[in-house]
């Protein structure tokens, strides 16, 4: 077991790679009544075509299968597993994101026995075509409730307007249509495919004795007979530069029109330290040009072109990634238009001062800060930063190492009119 | 086990809450103005806070004052409404970094009471007004707002439910106000409600995080110097029953139908049997394992989310969930036998100690966030009771199998909403 210190931040990470290739962290949080801890694969809807073990064609499955699965492990032939948790006083859930499926709990009391009742389940599946057809029914409420929700659909809408044949632009549920093809073998492929121990990641974080932890899930771990498996093989197809569509604009049965504007990311092929500085990079950019402080804010808000649904968002993960920027609005298309030129007048030389940037940069670490009280946030993020080959705990330095000219080339970067779309949700006529 | 532990301390018109915890990173700051809920100040209590947030003195403009706070290495104010039994909150709040957390280690507690004393009693006002400029923007922000409710479906059926359950009552007033009593506000009537919640509200401040007890109290008097005042008490919210259960159905273009269905308990925080209710709602539908969850969801597979949760000041249950248009007689049906089944005390020793399990972490996981600890305290402000988080535990440790039926007696169907799809072929 290896002890990483972060000084400053005054924590203590504790690290194992175990034999069948999981990778475990504990990070002791001294106070805490709740102790959190996800149990995490790096499978998510994205990953719809694969080479199973063992097999020489690669196969393409149906949308919505991760989230499918997600939902199907935590059902057992002698029940379901919340009951168990509940039981043990602990309450547990479940998420499937693009490129991730975390399973966890909290519980204040019996951790051991909780984190073995997680760790047990995700590594057991039982899936009966009977089960199989039962869960149809709830995921496709599941799928109509977001179908109903304008915030949604216009993620989505933008999404979609972005890729051409990358799976990020597939909901991560499916559709009732897509969902209806699954069986319980294809499930037991997936599984097989993505559930091997060296793909996953443990985070345990909460008032724990990190020795007793690693132990313990050493133990459990050992008593498993898993095979070695060969690299995942997952196929994507060639994605061009420019967005898919230039904008779209969905009728739904609201009061009140939402816009946002979104631009696809030239640089979605990186990982480690470099994505991590672009990644920030992006972010503080957004801040300086979007964030309360900012003259676009005032003068969007002025002239009542936004309100406070108002909001930017950067994301990128291995092969993709998108900023976006919008939200309510009694103007869609003068927002859409004025959004964008904000964003092209970016690229342009002096366009942020050194002062901004250091009270933004100021701002970031103080919410890093606020972030790192959350052993939700720690446990969810530090697992993407590790999928992506990054470390959670640089971030805070990287921020302090950003300087004006990798903000401008960042920009530079992300900025460019043929990858801009705009997705607008308005009432129906 | 870490049991919150509160000093309370009269100050200047306000009661001064601390809660020292080395477990955070950051500051908080709540501050907390609690009136009767009333149709006619209901909406200018929705506009005051955001008002308020948006310039002050030193800092008119928004930009300015945003500014400051990012250079106070981001720290965050926040404004929140909520209603509290037939009680109406506004709450204010700072978070700001722990320097020691910091490579830079200037202090910055006090700063944080210095900005929301200047949020407070500095206001952007000239002759008598708010800033017109300022007014105007936040008004038709808040009619925005107002209006949101209506695309949220959930949001939306949730709130159509209350405002029919409890018409002629105030607890049907929207959190956010009237949209059509907006217009009607000037900057000189804002200022002029402002002066008067700032002399009559009840007034708290939590101050949460590693922090000196006798700083956070000399900054508090040294800063915030208000007039005492007497809190002025909701008229008693009564348990208003009905002869026959109102059925509301309404129809809209929606892919999903959302039902919800409002219970009167007839059981409020700091009764007696307050913690046999709290069993009761988390066996009935609160929680994944409860008997909602696993007859509508699990057997039947007609929802994805079916809860029930509680409004612990008015006494009111609340069941939501969202179903095909088709299947609402089968999903009230069902929700209908596990309330009987309840009633009949149909339901294990073994729900009964999980679900106190459950409740007992879900309590100790609500106070490892400042915003939680605040959230548990408050409820003994608006009640005025003085309750621990020990008691509230301790309490729900002996409820008993009949104290839990007896309760679950009490609980009456007051009415069914159910937003519906319009009829195929239409």
């Amino acid at each position: 077991m290896e002890k990483i210190t972060f000084d400053q931040l005054q924590e203590e990470l504790y690290y194992e790679n175990l034999e069948n290739g999981l990778d475990v962290y504990v990070l002791p949080k001294k106070g805490f009544n709740k102790t959190y801890a996800t149990f995490t694969t790096k499978y998510g809807s994205i990953d719809n075509h694969f080479l199973p073990p063992g097999k020489d064609d690669f196969v393409n499955v149906p949308d919505g299968i991760a989230h499918f699965l997600e939902h199907k492990l935590f059902e057992k032939e002698d029940g379901d597993v919340f009951q168990q948790f509940s039981k043990q006083g602990a309450s547990a859930n479940a998420f499937t994101s693009f490129t991730r499926t975390a399973y966890l709990f909290s519980s204040t009391s019996n951790v051991e026995l909780n984190l073995e009742t997680l760790i047990d389940f995700v590594q057991d599946p039982y899936f009966t075509e009977k089960t199989v057809e039962k869960e149809k029914g709830i995921i496709g409420q599941e799928i109509t409730m977001y179908d109903d929700n304008p915030d949604w659909r216009l993620y989505f809408g933008l999404i979609e307007n972005m890729y051409k044949n990358h799976p990020v632009k597939i909901d991560i549920a499916g559709t009732i249509e897509s969902i209806s093809h699954i069986t319980k073998d294809m499930l037991y492929e997936c599984y097989e495919t993505f559930y091997h121990p060296s793909n996953m990641l443990l985070f345990i974080v909460g008032p724990v004795d990190p020795d007793q932890i690693m132990s313990q899930v050493r133990t459990n771990q050992s008593k498993k007979d898993y095979k070695e498996m060969p690299e995942i093989k997952r196929q994507f197809e060639e994605e061009p530069a420019e967005a898919a569509e230039k904008k779209k604009v969905l009728e739904m049965n609201v009061q009140t029109s939402k816009c946002l504007v979104g631009i696809k990311s030239s640089n979605a092929n990186q990982s480690g330290k470099e994505m991590l500085k672009n990644e920030l990079s992006l972010n503080v950019l957004l801040d300086i040009l979007f964030g309360k402080s900012s003259e676009h804010y005032s003068s969007l808000y002025n002239e009542g072109l936004i309100d406070d649904t108002f909001s930017f968002d950067y994301t990128q993960e291995q092969g993709f990634g998108f900023a976006m920027v919008g939200g309510d609005t009694n103007d869609p298309d003068r927002l859409a238009d004025t959004l964008q030129k904000m964003l092209l007048d970016a690229r342009e030389k002096g366009a942020i001062s050194q002062e901004t940037l250091d009270r933004t940069k100021k701002k970031k670490i103080g919410a890093f800060l606020r972030a790192v009280n959350s052993p939700e946030y720690i446990a969810n993020q530090f697992t993407r930063y590790a999928f992506n080959e990054m470390d959670l705990f640089d971030v805070v330095p990287t921020l302090e190492s950003i300087t004006l000219e990798d903000v401008e080339n960042a920009a530079g970067h992300l900025i460019s009119e043929e990858r801009f779309t705009v997705c607008q949700v308005v009432p129906k006529k | 086990m870490a049991v919150i532990s509160e000093s309370v301390k009269a100050m200047n018109g306000f009661k001064l809450h601390v809660v020292k915890t080395e477990k955070y990173k950051t500051n908080t700051l709540v501050w907390k103005m609690k009136a009767p809920l009333e149709k006619d100040t209901v909406t200018l209590r929705s506009l005051l806070p955001h008002v308020l947030q948006s310039s002050s003195s030193s800092y008119p403009a928004t930009g300015k004052l945003r500014s400051y706070l990012d250079e106070l290495y981001g720290a965050t104010l926040f404004v929140d409404l909520a209603k509290k039994g037939e009680y109406h909150v506004i709450t204010i709040s700072v978070e700001i970094a722990n320097e020691k957390f910091l490579s830079d280690p200037t202090p910055l507690l006090k700063k944080a009471f210095q900005f929301l004393s200047e949020i407070l009693t500095k206001p952007n006002v000239q002759g008598g007004a708010f800033d017109q400029d300022t007014v105007e923007k936040e008004k038709r922000t808040l009619k925005q707002r107002i209006q949101s409710v209506y695309d949220d479906k959930m949001r939306y059926s949730n709130f159509r439910l209350v405002q029919e359950m409890c018409k002629d009552e105030p607890y049907a007033l929207h959190v956010h106000g009237e949209k059509e009593d907006v217009d009607k506000i000037t900057p000189e009537s804002l200022y002029e409600y402002y002066q008067q919640a700032m002399a009559q509200d009840e007034l708290d401040l939590y101050v949460i995080g590693d922090v000196d007890e006798a700083d956070a109290e000399s900054y508090a008097r040294e800063l915030l110097s208000l007039e005492e005042r007497t809190p002025q008490a909701a008229p008693a919210s009564g348990g208003r029953i009905r002869e026959s259960v109102n059925e509301v159905r309404e129809e809209q273009d929606v892919k999903q139908g959302k039902l919800n269905i409002g219970y009167r308990t007839k059981v409020v925080y700091g009764d007696s049997d307050y913690y046999a209710l709290q069993v009761f709602n988390g066996i009935f539908g609160g929680f994944s394992h409860s008997k909602l969850f696993l007859n509508v969801r699990e057997k039947a597979s007609l929802a994805y989310y079916v809860a029930s949760r509680l409004e612990s000041h008015k006494g009111l249950m609340m069941v939501m969930s969202g179903i095909d248009n088709s299947n609402y007689d089968q999903a009230v049906n069902i929700i209908k036998e596990q309330l009987e089944a309840m009633k009949n005390g149909d339901f294990t020793e073994q729900e009964m100690e999980q679900t106190k399990a459950v409740i007992k972490n879900q309590l100790l996981e609500t106070v490892d966030t400042a915003r939680g600890i605040v959230e548990v305290l408050y409820h003994n402000v608006v009640s005025g009771k003085e309750i621990t988080l020990q008691t509230w535990m301790d309490e729900m440790d002996k409820v008993t199998k009949e104290e839990i039926a007896e309760t679950a007696k009490k609980v009456s169907l007051d009415t069914v909403y159910f937003l519906t799809g319009k009829e195929a072929g239409k």
